[in-house]
């Protein structure tokens, strides 16, 4: 009887926990230089980090550049928006 | 080509800009998208306004110098903390000029514009400037 309630539980905490991406797409009007300040302002990346997601949206069309639990990742997404990016959040493969 | 920022970044009802600045916070449409469109969208529409609200009363401080040259020159002061908000109206613009216009990637990568003799071409012209300025503003904002 204890195991099965255990199991329950640990079915329900593994799905909450699936992470989100935060995932930002390519536009060919924002600058790179603009791209690269963004994430260094909004996550507190290095440059280089910025750098390497910010090149990987320039040649590939998009970058998942944070992944976590919903509601961070929601509120990143937001303050992407609002410095003018492309950006989506969504479940995690 | 300053003065008109504030207009530029306008979308002025033209929906391709509207959708560029108001973009889906999901790819495919789901319960975020109507909470978003709610409670996000109205904070980052005063965020847009606030931004180029700033960029206005800067504007209205550029002062023509005292000088012999033709044409006359202007001097504008911005406050490093309006730095942000320049750089956040300028973007504005570009992201309405190239959705209001429908320029390509072809276009958009092509520089600026020999002759300005249409809208469009001025369209293009004004992205390179603000862009130009962008880069100014981020360099000055690195070196802080």
């Amino acid at each position: 009887m204890t195991k099965t309630v255990v199991e329950k539980e640990t079915k329900a905490k593994s799905a909450a926990d699936v992470p989100w991406n935060v995932v930002v797409h390519n536009d060919p009007v924002n600058l790179m230089s603009y791209v690269t300040m963004v994430f260094q302002k909004v996550f507190g990346y290095s440059r280089v980090r910025a750098e390497r997601h910010m090149m990987e949206v320039h040649r590939k069309g998009r970058s998942i550049v944070w992944s976590g639990g919903r509601e961070r990742a929601e509120f990143y997404v937001q303050q992407l928006h609002g410095h003018l990016l492309l950006a989506t959040v969504e479940k995690s493969q | 080509m300053l003065r008109i920022i504030p207009y530029s970044a306008d979308p002025d009802e033209n929906k391709a800009a509207e959708g560029r600045l108001f973009s889906k916070p999901e790819s495919e449409e789901g319960h975020l998208s109507a909470d978003w469109k709610i409670y996000v969208e109205p904070e980052l529409r005063h965020l847009f306004q606030t931004a180029v609200k700033i960029v206005e009363t800067d504007l209205k401080k550029l002062r023509k110098r005292k000088s012999e040259n033709d044409p006359p020159e202007y001097r504008l002061k911005i406050p490093a903390i309006h730095m942000e908000a320049w750089l956040n109206a300028t973007n504005q613009a570009r992201l309405v000029l190239a959705a209001q216009h429908e320029f390509s990637d072809e276009e958009l990568g092509g520089g600026i514009p020999v002759s300005i003799t249409t809208a469009k071409e001025l369209g293009l012209f004004q992205i390179n400037f603000y862009g130009f300025l962008q880069e100014c503003f981020l360099r000055i904002l690195e070196q802080e």
